[in-house]
């Protein structure tokens, strides 16, 4: 195998596609996930949750399930009184409620028994006594209802967190504005629904150590959860992300079956595991919030930008989890696809009783995103111009900052522009269609991975350990977790490409806090740039290592080596040479035991205010999308045959990989557009209407889509070998190209996801009879916005700092 | 099924099952479902579960070559009958063509749906060697897949199909570099 030509010969193992080093695991029923984790005299789980979405819990009894033939332990809120969250900021979960519950499917008691039949048994014979509150259900409600408190800490009532900044003077930018498109929309929640049910298996051995196998995508978070709750210190701890079996961001939180396994691990000293039913998946949820927005925007005759004024109302649920995070992703990436010179954007984020929302792939900005295009469509209709060239026109440029000090670099954003509406057909077919039948455009970005970490530190974001062996081989040792999307993959490509392997002779020992070094966890689509890059630097490390004695044996200087192949060469004089396992053997007796450690820190981020924390990332990944869709109108059904898509992923590692990505991400967009829908029964208590694969409408292979997936590579200097994201951001634009093709089928603006038949049927009648086209809100909650953190923007010569001092509290994640 | 079946939570009962064409003799719990079975009582952990009401796929094994969802199938119902799961796909060390062509496209993300998957078109593909795209579609509509968008289970399921009829396929460009 010589320099292919995919990647014009730069580079060997880079850019080629090829297997995953665990696919033949995956195809052939070897891959242990977490619930296949049998140990000797292993003791079933299970939980008892609240039956109330809000209540005090006044009496626990348990003795008739402790009295159980078979039952082990029992365990409620009192056992586990420390509270935990993934937030500093948001430290408001117990692992069984100690008096409160919040939700339905809140955690209260715990059993651990000889098998699961018998835990489900015990659990039955838990009496609990309730003292039931009012629930609240939504934001309007929260705003309105400070009384009882979901939390005692929010920022106004049941507001959790309130948000108000302002990037240069957009009440002047919205003045100059030749036209004012003021919208509202709503963006409903909807879940990851991995196919693999959260699972947890805990053992605390003789020496007075835990590990705690999970199917978690945040190993690092979950052992730092458990010291803390556990009052255990982290040395003995040991956490082991098994591969999860889908993730989307539904694994992120340390989860209190963990907590609860690993405690009744220790009080019984046998193994104990716990798989949560998939009705439990469903109230474990953290995924997309529920979202109204209201965006005004101001712009030129020619569709330029004066300025944009943001507002989000997010219904959180009853915890904090990635809340705070999540509402300042609402404001944030607005600015990063086309020039918005000054900005504003108040968020705030209401606890309600309802499971807890948090984040689901692409984290905070699929709603925004969707306002956004959505409202740039009517513009671009409004103005008479083609929404691709309005688009083009006004570009954010590459290597800019933007109004809210996102520093930008790569933008392959026009070029994939161009190519959906070349591959489309677009020019010839948009506003040309039959009725029935319309092409929408949407475009997006997304972070790879955040500047900053979830907890205050100055180490590294990721760190990767290499070992040599005198065979030949290396293992690389790293933190990161694979979710399926194939980071175990990536750091062998990456070791392999700088040391001149086959990617299929590096082992790969990850996610194991006994064995790994940290990298903060499989979120925020930071994986392949962090890992990537910390893998580079042990790699180039090693490198120098084994060159030094190589070169020392060929008597030929360092700088003239190079390793392909499996070999070690002299540039030059090729003939010298010897393999990479004889200059490993040379360089372990020359230096002793060779091995190196790379790690990775995300450069400083340029804002300096008050939530500045949110938004900035080493490189932004860019997608446009059209959709092509087919309305009913006599059903109000929607179909889409057809979505093309162009994302820039920088550099792609493994395009086949990248392919996965883009597709899988149009998949689950297009459920969100028009299916999916985490839905509760508003006055009936606040249950959940349907937690179950069945009844939550997810696509199947008859409503997914057919898919050209175009990648566009404008390598990126932070990314390692130029590569950007792919794992979140080509959902973004989906929901949205969908919406506007909605509009070009049948002249309706459906202003709320999901897309459904109902409310697509609803706008049609209302479009006959006259009234406004539309289905979508009309009126957004009363908050108390606090006074602004202002901000001049870096045209205006600001310096990232805001103007005056802020009044308000830390905003974290 | 001439006998009637006799369900008890407490005792258990002998049963004989024919798994990948090996005999297991057990006593099981009598209630307990064909998944349950292969997983806890006989340690086949590769077939998955993702809901344990039928609505998922993610435990389709095959029964006398036909796909059931085994998280509904009665284990006391299925006995003595050829029953196929994801570790005998395989014959031998190699590959089945089906699990080749996964492998090579990237058909498997998080491969927690994969098991089904497979011993679905295998199905498929013992009864018609040369689907079409939207017999391919049909064959798996129950089987719910969160990662691929189902587009690479397709592609290469379509391979493998080539191949098992002794043709010389390669994935797309498409597939492996997306479109130019």
């Amino acid at each position: 195998m010589g320099p292919n030509s995919d990647s014009g010969g730069r580079y060997r193992v880079v850019g080629t596609p090829r297997a995953k080093v665990d696919a033949a695991a995956k195809c052939t029923g070897d891959t242990i996930f977490a619930d296949d984790v049998v140990l000797p005299r292993m003791l079933s789980c299970r939980m008892l949750r609240s039956p109330h979405p809000h209540a005090r819990i006044v009496k626990i009894d348990t003795s008739r399930a402790e009295a159980l033939d078979g039952v082990h332990a029992v365990i409620t809120g009192t056992d586990l009184p420390i509270p935990f969250g993934i937030l500093p900021v948001s430290q408001d979960e117990h692992a069984l409620a100690p008096d409160h519950v919040r939700f339905i499917g809140d955690g209260v008691a715990a059993v651990a028994a000889a098998d699961e039949d018998v835990a489900t048994n015990a659990i039955d014979l838990i009496q609990v006594e309730y003292e039931i509150l009012q629930a609240i259900g939504s934001v309007a409600q929260a705003a309105e209802t400070p009384d009882p408190a979901i939390h005692d800490y929010a920022d106004d009532g049941n507001i959790h967190k309130l948000i108000h900044l302002e990037f240069g003077d957009v009440d002047r930018g919205l003045e100059r504005a030749d036209l004012i498109q003021d919208d509202l929309l709503f963006y409903d929640g909807n879940t990851h629904l991995p196919i693999e049910q959260h699972a947890a298996v805990a053992r605390y051995d003789r020496n007075g150590r835990l590990t705690l196998w999970s199917s978690t995508q945040t190993p690092h978070y979950v052992h730092r959860a458990l010291a803390k709750v556990l009052e255990l210190p982290p040395s003995r701890i040991r956490v082991i992300a098994t591969p999860n079996g889908g993730g989307f961001g539904g694994k992120s939180d340390p989860f209190p079956h963990e907590i609860v396994v690993s405690k009744l691990a220790i009080l019984t000293g046998r193994p104990v595991k716990i798989c949560l039913t998939r009705e439990e998946v469903f109230y474990c949820h953290r995924g997309r919030h529920p979202v109204l927005m209201r965006v005004r925007t101001g712009v030129t005759q020619d569709g330029a930008i004066t300025a944009m004024d943001f507002e989000s109302y997010l219904d959180g649920g009853a915890y904090g989890s990635y809340g705070v995070a999540s509402t300042y992703y609402t404001g944030a990436l607005q600015t990063v696809t086309y020039q918005v010179p000054v900005y504003r954007f108040r968020g705030a984020r209401a606890f309600t009783n309802k499971p807890p929302c948090g984040p689901k792939r692409g984290h905070g900005t699929p709603q925004p995103r969707f306002a956004v295009e959505v409202t740039l469509d009517k513009i671009a209709e409004r103005l008479e111009l083609d929404p691709a060239e309005l688009r083009l026109r006004h570009l954010q440029p590459p290597n800019s900052v933007t109004a809210n000090y996102l520093k930008i670099g790569t933008i392959g954003l026009g070029e994939s522009i161009e190519k959906v509406v070349a591959g489309s057909d677009w020019k010839a077919r948009f506003r040309k269609l039959p009725y029935g039948t319309g092409l929408g455009l949407a475009c997006s970005s997304y972070i790879t991975g955040a500047g900053l970490p979830i907890y205050w530190n100055a180490m590294p974001h990721s760190g990767v350990q290499l070992k040599c062996d005198r065979g030949g081989g290396v293992t690389v040792f790293c933190g990161s977790t694979d979710i399926g999307q194939g980071s175990d993959s990536v750091l062998a490509y990456i070791v392999a490409e700088v040391l001149g392997l086959d990617p299929l002779e590096i082992a790969v020992v990850t996610a194991d806090t006994d064995l790994t070094p940290v990298d903060l966890g499989s979120y925020s689509s930071r994986v392949t740039l962090m890992t990537g890059q910390a893998a580079v630097q042990a790699a180039e490390r090693v490198k120098q290592l084994i060159a030094r004695a190589a070169a020392a044996k060929l008597e030929v200087p360092t700088e003239r080596l190079t390793f392909v192949q499996g070999r070690v060469f002299d540039v030059e004089q090729p003939e010298r040479s010897m393999s990479f396992a004889e200059a490993v053997v040379l360089a372990e007796s020359a230096e002793g035991t060779i091995g190196a450690v790379g790690s990775y820190m995300p450069p400083r981020s340029t804002g300096r205010y008050r939530g500045s924390g949110v938004g900035p990332s080493p490189a932004y990944s860019y997608s446009a999308c059209v959709a092509e869709v087919e309305v009913d109108p006599d059903t109000g059904m929607v179909q889409v045959p057809k979505i093309w898509i162009a994302h820039d992923v920088g550099q792609s590692i493994n395009p086949a990989l990248v392919v996965g990505q883009i597709e899988g991400g149009v998949y689950m967009g297009l459920g969100e557009a028009l299916m999916e829908e985490m839905a509760y029964r508003e006055n009936r208590n606040l249950v959940h209407k349907w937690p179950s694969m069945l009844e939550y409408k997810s696509p199947t292979t008859h409503e997914m889509c057919d898919v050209t997936t175009y990648i566009i590579e404008d390598p990126d200097p932070n990314g390692p070998f130029g590569a950007k994201e792919a794992g979140q951001g080509p959902l973004l634009p989906v929901i949205p190209a969908v919406a506007n093709a909605i509009y070009d089928a049948v002249g309706v603006r459906i202003d709320e996801v999901p897309m459904s038949a109902p409310k697509v049927l609803k706008a049609i009648q209302a479009k006959a009879k006259g009234k406004e086209p539309r289905y979508g809100p009309s009126a957004t909650p009363v908050v108390r916005w606090p006074p602004p953190t202002s901000v001049p923007t870096p045209a205006e010569g600001g310096d990232g700092r805001a103007t005056k001092p802020e009044k308000m509290p830390a905003g974290g994640g | 099924m001439s006998q009637p079946i006799a369900l008890s939570r407490t005792h258990k009962v002998p049963g004989r099952f024919v798994v990948n064409g090996e005999v297991h003799e057990i006593v099981f719990a009598s209630h307990k479902t064909l998944l349950e079975v292969l997983r806890e009582d006989l340690g086949l952990r590769g077939t998955k579960h993702g809901c344990e009401l039928g609505e998922c796929g993610a435990c389709a094994v095959l029964v006398e070559s036909v796909p059931v969802l085994s998280c509904l199938a009665l284990a006391q119902a299925h006995q003595d009958q050829e029953i196929t799961t994801i570790e005998g796909m395989a014959e031998g060390p190699a590959l089945h063509p089906l699990q080749a062509s996964f492998v090579e496209v990237g058909a498997a993300q998080c491969g927690y749906c994969t098991p089904g998957v497979l011993l679905t078109a295998q199905a498929l593909l013992e009864e018609d060697s040369a689907p079409t795209r939207e017999d391919i579609k049909e064959a798996l509509a129950g089987n719910l897949c969160r990662c691929t968008g189902y587009i690479k289970i397709y592609e290469a399921i379509e391979l493998a199909a080539a191949r098992m009829r002794g043709e010389h396929a390669a994935p797309s460009k498409e597939s492996l570099y997306g479109s130019q």
